[in-house]
């Protein structure tokens, strides 16, 4: 596991066509871990008919938007660490 | 960057919030019940629902009710592994 409760990560900015869970409004953005949920088959695999294999870690992740403090779970390949 | 159409949080909107509630019809029910069947009997699952709804055409989404949305994607990932022929569906309703 890459992340503890309280670390500073930021989101990936990044192009994904497929099927993914991360949305858009948190893209690019920065926040905190809250939570870790524990790790879970990958949607974006799954998605294509796939047994989502690896797990993946997935946060909660808190992010001071500015029109509320926002709660989303974010998977780990989604999130880069920031200082 | 341009979100897709599915992914709508902090769309901005002027518009009301529907808080109505409303009573589900049988066949809304029934697909319901055919996608829990479908993935039980692991010909579909909810990650590939979600990805057949994301695939449609933006206008007919925008136009789809919740559960017609279901329906597209149902048909268009049961005729992707070849479980629905294609044109099954429509030639059986039209029997």
């Amino acid at each position: 596991m890459t992340f503890r409760v309280g670390d500073r990560v930021r989101v990936a900015d990044r192009v994904h066509e497929g099927h993914h869970r991360t949305p858009g409004y948190v893209k690019g953005r920065s926040g905190w871990i809250e939570r870790v949920h524990g790790s879970f088959t990958n949607p974006e695999t799954r998605a294509y008919g796939s047994d989502g294999l690896p797990e993946r870690v997935l946060y909660q992740v808190v992010f001071d938007l500015e029109a509320a403090r926002t709660y989303v779970d974010v998977f780990e390949h989604w999130l880069e660490a920031e200082r | 960057m341009k979100q897709a159409v599915h992914d709508r949080g902090a769309w901005p909107t002027d518009a009301p919030i529907d808080r109505t509630e409303h009573e589900l019809a049988d066949w809304e029910v029934l697909t319901d019940a055919l996608v829990h069947s479908l993935a039980g009997e692991g010909l579909m699952n909810v990650d590939e629902l979600r990805r057949g709804i994301e695939s449609m055409p933006p206008d007919a989404y925008e136009r789809a009710s919740y559960y017609e949305r279901w329906l597209y994607s149902i048909e268009t990932i049961l005729a992707e592994k070849g479980v629905l022929a294609p044109g099954e569906l429509d030639a059986r309703l039209e029997t």
